[in-house]
């Protein structure tokens, strides 16, 4: 078996060496969870603004002296001769006391408690149908309907999750000018630990590459090692969020739904730290190389 | 091969420390560098394995004019001379095969040729048991002999020792001073600084002398060569 040939350098006996993987897990975790997060948000918001386009809630507030059934074919007759109108689903009365049981609580809701018919309404876009013009339309033939607008909230919502989507980019970019700055420092704290052997490196006609290749390789090894560990803490925390998310049952709220190829670029987190460190490491390890005599 | 004209050196604003230097060494030459302690024989010596630059005057290192060098080309330069270090310069977390292998690597040479090189060579400085022994488990005398064995695994055309013999038995100085002579006659121009003097007068060649930071240039000490 061929002999390992030692670093000239020795680097890894450094101080920088036994905590720079540390603060690379650290930095990838975070990297990690913010880029999950990102992905999360992305998906949420473009559901919340499918949602927003083609459903519209219909509420038939009671009235005392009409049929409710009678009230509930007319509804469906007029939206039935609607342009635009691509579904109806009236919504069962037990699904609507599920919804006040999320405020009130389980069997609290009482049975004299008067409640609106819901009828969900999927439209198609292009007919100008908002939940104002519906609203409007219907009221000519049926009293005590109103619509109810999701629209205006749901954009908010959007805006929200628009808004920490950036923070999150915003953040995954900081921690990479951490590292950046992380492995500048220990690069130019290394060059100078380490300058009687870089001078006589030089004595003996080592280029500046040859020297620069010392920090980069240790560098990117050491950016591997914290990278690898960072992300398994990471998918392990991922993981429990995901378990509790499912135990949340709220409509609202967005899952964990990490793609395949998510998955994938979120592996590659690791490897981007120790290529990132790398060639940082290198970039530094020659500028300063270039000032020696 | 190596050529001085008025050089002066000092280090930083201190005061100078070598005056009007002038000499030039031809291709094929064996030189000895001799004065008291303090003569600047090192400083001399750091002048021609291109370590620091002059404060004024004009060297040329095998034709190239150092002064107008730029860093690359004094890289190149630098792997055509071999240094033997006064204080060895031994890198101590590295095995004596590996300090001797370090030119080839830098060079870029192949690892099988390393070994055997430096195996070989060790062998011949009579460190064949202690090729990876690390500088600290070696004696004096076994440093020097791995500093030597570094400086000349390359056959630089240029081999600069500065007192190589100091810490030597009197036979194994002799036996190196060999080596440095047959390394000679295959073509490879040697400059060795020292204080040696019966060394000097036993193995006669022309003589520089350092005193008080100038050069005069001397007969052989002893016997005519």
């Amino acid at each position: 078996m061929a002999r390992r040939v030692p670093a000239v350098v020795p680097l890894g006996r450094d101080a920088p060496s036994r905590f720079l993987p540390w603060v690379f897990a650290l930095m990838v975790y975070l990297a990690v969870l913010a880029l999950a997060g990102v992905l999360i948000l992305h998906s949420a918001v473009e559901r919340w603004q499918r949602g927003e386009v083609d459903t519209l809630t219909v509420q038939l507030m009671p009235l005392e002296d009409a049929s409710e059934d009678a009230r509930i074919a007319k509804l469906r007759e007029l939206l039935g001769a609607m342009e635009g109108v691509t579904g109806i689903r009236v919504v069962a009365q037990s699904e609507t006391i599920d919804l006040i049981e999320h405020w009130l609580g389980e069997g609290n809701v009482p049975s004299d408690l008067p409640l609106p018919r819901l009828v969900d309404v999927n439209i198609a876009p292009g007919y100008g149908l908002d939940a104002e013009s519906l609203a409007l339309r219907l009221r000519a033939s049926l009293p005590g309907v109103t619509v109810d607008d999701a629209k205006l909230w749901l954009d908010r919502l959007a805006d929200i999750g628009r808004s920490l989507e950036y923070l999150a980019i915003a953040v995954v970019i900081l921690i990479g000018l951490a590292a950046v700055a992380t492995v500048i420092f220990t690069t130019r704290m290394g060059i100078s630990i380490h300058r009687n052997v870089i001078e006589l490196l030089h004595l003996i006609g080592a280029r500046d590459g040859y020297v620069a290749a010392q920090f980069q390789r240790q560098a990117m090894m050491l950016g591997l090692r914290g990278g690898v560990l960072g992300i398994v803490f990471a998918v392990a925390t991922l993981y429990g969020l995901r378990q509790v998310a499912g135990r949340l049952e709220t409509p609202l709220a967005p899952d964990i739904p990490i793609a395949n190829w998510a998955w994938v670029l979120l592996a590659a987190v690791p490897v981007a730290t120790a290529l990132i460190a790398m060639v940082t490491a290198r970039l530094t390890a020659l500028k300063e190389l270039a000032k020696m005599p | 091969m190596v050529r001085f004209e008025n050089v002066g050196m000092r280090y930083g604003m201190g005061p100078e420390v070598l005056h009007d230097v002038t000499f030039e060494v031809q291709p094929g030459e064996f030189r000895y560098l001799v004065g008291p302690s303090g003569a600047g024989k090192t400083s001399l010596l750091r002048l021609m394995y291109l370590a620091h630059r002059p404060s004024r005057g004009l060297i040329s290192m095998f034709g190239a004019d150092v002064i107008a060098a730029g860093r690359q080309q004094l890289m190149d330069l630098r792997r055509g001379i071999g240094v033997v270090f006064q204080d060895y310069r031994l890198l101590a977390h590295l095995s004596a095969l590996d300090n001797v292998a370090l030119p080839l690597r830098v060079a870029g040479a192949k690892e099988a040729q390393v070994q055997e090189h430096v195996s070989e060579l060790l062998a011949w400085v009579g460190l064949a048991d202690h090729i990876h022994a690390l500088p600290e488990s070696l004696s004096g005398g076994q440093k020097q002999r791995v500093a030597i064995a570094r400086a000349v695994i390359t056959r630089p055309r240029l081999l600069l020792a500065d007192e190589p013999t100091g810490n030597l038995d009197e036979s194994l100085g002799q036996r190196l001073i060999r080596l440095f002579e047959e390394l000679n006659r295959i073509g490879t121009t040697v400059i060795i600084a020292t204080h040696n003097n019966s060394m000097v007068a036993r193995n006669p060649h022309p003589v520089m002398t350092l005193v008080s930071g100038e050069l005069r240039l001397d007969e052989p000490i002893g016997k005519a060569s």
